[in-house]
């Protein structure tokens, strides 16, 4: 691995712990999963506003395959929390409808895959209803979708969806990858008068973080991106399961003398341009990590968009980590698949640094 | 008893009462249409009247280039016309790109009716304030929307009916399936109206379905199917009256087939005699929805020559308006096309429209010169 030049190197960063806001449930704080806090979003949602309605395959009486309805149908009662026919065209097909008599679906995908029969929905009709009705009949639908892969699921269980979504007008594309970021997002997804395809990291369900439900952190706007870790040599720039991927090779990058920064994107769409600019302005390098495919993937909008912004900063080509170009893999074989740190680290390690 | 005669596993509905008739259900020269209303049959005589004319008038502006294109209704004005007056103001409609004569009907502007047919951007009318659904044009994908809207108003207590519109080729569509079953599932007060027009643009309904009728597919939801002569105006609006009124009270969905005929080609940009004879054609032309209707008003003495008259005058007056006022060109502002993409624009957006008003000022600049 190349060394990086003089010019980059740097002491590792401060320690940056999270200061906790004074006044704000520093005494609850007890170790949730981003699976109870996005739970607990759609409670407070539903509780606070009697027009949110959840709705999909098996999110009444089993709380969802991945517990995330849990309790909901129990609360709220079978209309405000149901178990629909197994047909996702229709859950968002009505859906729509719904919405269009004033009400706000939270409609949950059971798979990634699986919500490709809703596709059609999504793209001719979600996307474009506001528009289409010059801004008379706005589609507050919120589209959660479990996604991509790393907990050993079977073909159709470990799909990352997003540039399907993303390439499409009207619609918000959010992921979270914190605790406190799952429930601050889906409840301003729920919020938000526009469509939100609200993808929801599976692998990252049972992390856990100190947090409290009872006093939620407050969660900065859909579309603002967030500096996970301050670095000075290079910036990996990331969403949704990559986030603690690329925090750990921050971590480890340092014992190879790189102090890296990483960047949480949190909403592809809107895309924070001036928050990514900025960092990689100071830094000079960029790498972009996903574990969806390379090629046609999100990366290669936020690659380009760092090259037309930030064209006479850089210090090397913006270079891309992504999964394969290949159908997602098989359980037995996905950590193959799945960009890793070595894989990170290999890269930083082509980021030029002999030609600084 | 065994496990198989247990609630979940066994038939829950008597298929016998959701069965179509054999036939489809006539009205207009039947003993029966003595107890039609005559205020309805002339209602809907100038209605018909009307709705020809701006057939004609509307494919007479395609022509001109004042519309991108129009998929015509010609013939299958009775069913447009009926599917209007069975519905009351709160109730909803589900057009698809064929049925703006029903939202014309439903008393929309039509030159906001066409204003997707004319090439502009948005859907002219307002949804909310007309209670009128756009102008669909992926086949049946707006079923699914008129279920979910029934069903959010029942589940407010709403007095709200959805009556949503499709063809014979729609009913091949996923999306028919779901938004049927889904409905009958819900219960949801929603009146699904097919029009069998014999073809899907080429493909005729023998290509397209083997099912005994397309109103038999209702029985596989459970809910009642009704076959209806599409060209008789008083049928198809009786059946709708009452599957609007059953889902009014509460009694679900209802699957009505409405049998008529394409009789001009699938838009103008169609030819039609490339997949269908003129016999046929002219076959149709024998049950045409305005002659039935003339025939029935003149046995009982309800149509002279006064009502003619002021039909054919009121027909003309509105086609002369539509033509006058389609003739303005429109004013379009080509930056408005980033307005409505979100409630607020994204920043690249925002970049993305000063980049157009740029281009639009230099073109003016260079008109000047």
């Amino acid at each position: 691995m190349a060394a990086p030049t003089s010019a980059s190197v740097t002491a590792p960063a401060a320690g940056a712990a999270p200061q906790p806001v004074p006044g704000r449930g520093i005494g609850s704080r007890k170790p949730a999963t981003m699976a109870q806090a996005l739970n607990r979003a759609l409670h407070d949602a539903m509780a606070a506003d009697e027009r949110v309605h959840v709705m999909g395959e098996d999110v009444g009486t089993l709380g969802g395959v991945f517990r995330i309805t849990d309790g909901l149908a129990r609360a709220f009662g079978d209309s405000r929390c149901t178990d629909t026919p197994l047909a996702e065209a229709g859950i968002l097909g009505t859906a729509v409808g719904m919405a269009m008599y004033g009400l706000r679906p939270v409609v949950e995908m059971q798979f990634d895959a699986f919500a490709y029969p809703a596709f059609e929905q999504l793209v001719s009709h979600v996307s474009r209803m506001r528009n289409r009705t010059r801004g008379t009949m706005p589609l507050p639908v919120t589209v959660r979708i479990p996604f991509g892969g790393g907990i050993g699921g079977v073909e159709h269980h470990s799909d990352s969806s997003e540039a399907y979504y993303l390439h499409t007008p009207g619609l918000h594309v959010v992921t979270p990858a914190t605790v406190a970021d799952a429930y601050g997002l889906l409840r301003a997804a729920i919020a938000s008068d526009d469509p939100v395809v609200f993808l929801e990291p599976k692998r990252l369900y049972w992390s856990k973080a100190d947090w409290s439900a009872e006093d939620p952190e407050p969660v900065a706007p859909i579309g603002q991106a967030v500096v996970r870790r301050e670095g000075r040599s290079a910036t990996l720039i990331t969403y949704g399961p990559s986030l603690p991927v690329c925090m750990e090779a921050a971590e480890a990058a340092r014992e190879e003398g790189w102090d890296l920064g990483v960047v949480d994107l949190r909403s592809l769409v809107p895309f924070d341009e001036d928050t990514v600019a900025d960092v990689v302005r100071r830094t000079g390098r960029a790498l972009v990590v996903h574990e969806s495919s390379g090629f046609g993937g999100a990366g290669a909008e936020i690659a380009a968009r760092i090259t037309e912004r930030c064209f006479h900063h850089l210090e090397a080509p913006v270079l891309r980590v992504a999964g394969f170009d290949i159908p997602y893999p098989p359980p037995m074989l996905e950590r193959h698949h799945l960009p890793g740190v070595d894989r990170i680290l290999d890269a930083v390690g082509r980021l030029q640094w002999e030609e600084g | 008893m065994t496990v198989l005669d247990t609630p979940a596993w066994r038939p829950r509905t008597d298929p016998a009462p959701l069965m179509p008739d054999p036939e489809p259900h006539r009205l207009l020269g039947t003993p029966e249409a003595a107890r039609l209303d005559p205020a309805l049959l002339r209602r809907a005589y100038a209605e018909l009247v009307r709705g020809r004319r701006y057939n004609r008038q509307a494919t007479a502006l395609t022509r001109q280039g004042r519309l991108a294109v129009y998929p015509s209704s010609t013939g299958q004005e009775a069913c447009e016309v009926a599917a209007a007056l069975a519905l009351t103001p709160q109730d909803w409609l589900f057009p698809s790109y064929r049925d703006t004569l029903a939202v014309v009907a439903r008393g929309v502007d039509p030159v906001e009716a066409l204003t997707l047919l004319r090439g502009d951007w948005h859907s002219g009318y307002d949804p909310k304030a007309t209670r009128t659904a756009p102008l669909s044009t992926p086949l049946s994908t707006q079923l699914p929307h008129a279920v979910g809207l029934a069903h959010a108003a029942r589940l407010s207590g709403d007095d709200v009916v959805a009556l949503a519109m499709a063809g014979d080729g729609g009913t091949s569509e996923g999306d028919f399936h779901e938004a049927l079953n889904f409905a009958a599932v819900w219960h949801a007060p929603v009146v699904f109206l097919v029009q069998n027009n014999g073809f899907a643009i080429s493909v005729p309904l023998g290509k397209q379905s083997a099912a005994p009728s397309l109103a038999h597919k209702a029985v596989g939801y459970g809910m009642p199917g009704r076959l209806v002569d599409g060209n008789d105006v008083a049928a198809v609006h009786q059946v709708l009256t009452d599957a609007v009124e059953r889902a009014r009270g509460g009694g679900g969905p209802t699957l009505v087939e409405a049998v008529t005929y394409r009789m001009d080609a699938h838009t103008n940009a169609d030819d039609a005699t490339r997949y269908r004879d003129e016999a046929e054609v002219e076959a149709w032309r024998g049950h045409d929805p305005i002659e039935l209707l003339e025939r029935e008003l003149t046995a009982r003495g309800l149509l002279d020559d006064e009502l003619r008259q002021t039909a054919a005058d009121e027909a003309e007056a509105f086609a002369a308006d539509l033509r006058e006022r389609m003739n303005a060109d429109p004013r379009l502002d080509p930056g408005e096309l980033f307005a409505h993409v979100y409630a607020e624009p994204t920043q690249q957006l925002r970049r993305q429209e000063a980049r157009l008003r740029a281009e639009l000022a230099a073109e003016r600049g260079q008109e000047h010169h």
